[in-house]
């Protein structure tokens, strides 16, 4: 399968490689279009939820413990619906907290792993990458489910209108905001159409669509991650993970994708 | 829970309903002031982009605020921001307009520069392409911005130096400089004004979509 996935992602290459310039704009979508297909069978990000499975029940850390009472939300060891109803407020930490930062506190009160050396740590090394596999994991035990965040709790309600304003605010060099990009319907920059997030933007776009596997760099990127690369991109500072910011922006992304279908894990360019 | 989760400290959301407790619940304006705590305690510096770069001017506050209301400036405030981003606008030092189209072409191809990733001093592009179509050979452009395909053409600018020619010179110039100039709350980057691209660059963008010769006039 890793053969296949490989050799996929060469000629996926060449046709970006083509398209960028001269090819016809709707040749390289349909190419893309039926290379998701090919993989269908064979999304690279099964190994990682693989992986991520194995470490949810692998006695790790100073503790030696699993993670298998770990609550996502729904009560100790349950994963199965948690991802569609995160971030949510949990009443043991006193905070809102989106599947990765649950996660780490999870690998700290259960195995006693170091939650703020592991939130240090880049993205794809050490814990980290290990965080993300647990996501993917957690994540595609809710595929096929429809989000369906909580609004009940104040912190709740306060992260979403902390949410809205992040995704409107304009700074840096060149006043991007979120919303510069996925602010209106049927957007595109270049060749790439972009989910407009101010609503839910259907099943399977945007929020319901990471953690997701990017064949343009082998990699598998959860939530936190493709938030740091938008910020990259709109020329800010780097968000720090699992910040407050990141998690409200989550709340208001899962809020407005109400009842959107999670396809995670999704296989992206 | 576990000391070393320094992280931990009182979540911005916990302050504010504390906060508000007295009272029903919180107001826009304590969640906008929410807001600009989280954004203060959220990033940290990475290689060129450093915190400084959350400040908002004027402009993009009142816009940002005008976002999330979801209604656009009321026209005195739209109309003040627009005077004071025309005021900002440089006209060419060397009274020059137009540079050279296929300059202009490969700072419009670009969308490199000032993302952290970069390097202080790297040339940047225009992003043009990102958002808009310009010549007709590219069929890689984005549609948040509308075409300029024939941007000269379309505007009669086929004698740049008559009197019609010149006063759209001057206007392009001045929308690259400073999109603000004329529409308060665009969303295109402020070229000139925020230092993303530099005169010369500019002169060779502006030839780009003015220049009869240019393909964008073809």
């Amino acid at each position: 399968m890793k053969l296949t996935a490989c050799g996929a992602a060469l000629a996926l290459g060449g046709l970006i490689a083509a398209g960028a310039v001269h090819a016809q704009g709707n040749a390289t979508l349909d190419g893309i279009a039926k290379y998701r297909e090919m993989l269908q069978d064979g999304n690279p990000a099964e190994l990682f939820e693989m992986k991520g499975e194995e470490l949810w029940k692998k006695k790790r850390g100073p503790k030696n413990a699993s993670l298998e009472q770990c609550d996502l939300g729904k009560g100790p060891g349950v994963v199965a619906g948690a991802f569609v109803e995160l971030p949510k407020y949990f009443k043991d930490t006193g905070r809102v907290q989106d599947l990765e930062t649950r996660l780490i506190t999870c690998m700290e009160t259960l195995q006693g792993f170091n939650a703020a050396e592991i939130m240090k740590t880049p993205f794809g090394k050490g814990e980290m990458a290990n965080v993300t596999a647990l996501a993917t994991y957690v994540a595609t035990a809710s595929k096929g489910m429809r989000f369906n965040l909580s609004q009940t709790h104040e912190q709740e309600k306060t992260m979403y209108e902390v949410g809205k304003r992040l995704f409107f605010a304009r700074g840096g060099p060149h006043d991007f905001s979120c919303a510069s990009c996925h602010g209106t319907d049927g957007g595109r920059i270049r060749l790439q159409d972009l989910p407009n997030l101010t609503k839910n933007p259907g099943d399977g776009i945007g929020f319901a669509a990471w953690p997701a596997y990017r064949v343009s760099n082998a990699q598998m990127w959860s939530m936190q991650r493709r938030l740091n690369d938008c910020y990259r991109q709109q020329r800010f500072p780097e968000p720090k993970f699992g910040s407050e910011a990141t998690i409200a922006l989550g709340v208001y992304m899962g809020v407005n994708a109400k009842s959107a279908e999670s396809i995670v894990p999704a296989i992206k360019r | 829970m576990n000391t070393s989760m320094k992280y931990a400290l009182i979540p911005v959301a916990a302050a504010l309903v504390a906060l508000a407790g007295c009272t029903s619940s919180p107001s826009g304006a304590d969640y906008d002031k929410a807001a600009a705590e989280v954004m203060k305690n959220s990033f940290q510096d990475r290689g060129i982009a450093k915190v400084d770069r959350l400040q908002q001017d004027e402009a993009n506050r009142l816009c940002s605020a005008a976002d999330v209301a979801g209604k656009p400036l009321d026209e005195t405030t739209a109309k003040a921001i627009e005077a004071a981003n025309l005021k900002t606008v440089k006209m060419p030092s060397d009274g020059q307009f137009l540079g050279d189209w296929k300059e202009g072409e490969k700072i419009a191809q670009s969308g490199r520069g000032l993302t952290w990733s970069d390097k202080a001093g790297d040339a940047n592009g225009g992003n043009c392409y990102n958002c808009h179509q310009i010549s007709k050979e590219e069929i890689s452009f984005g549609n948040l911005g509308p075409s300029l395909y024939n941007y000269g053409k379309l505007r009669g600018a086929t004698d740049l130096n008559s009197p019609a020619g010149k006063a759209i010179v001057e206007y392009t110039w001045g929308k690259l400089w400073n999109s603000r100039a004329y529409n308060a709350c665009s969303q295109m980057p402020r070229a000139g004004h925020m230092g993303i691209l530099n005169e010369k660059q500019i002169q060779h963008v502006m030839a780009l979509l003015l220049d009869p010769k240019s393909p964008v006039n073809q």
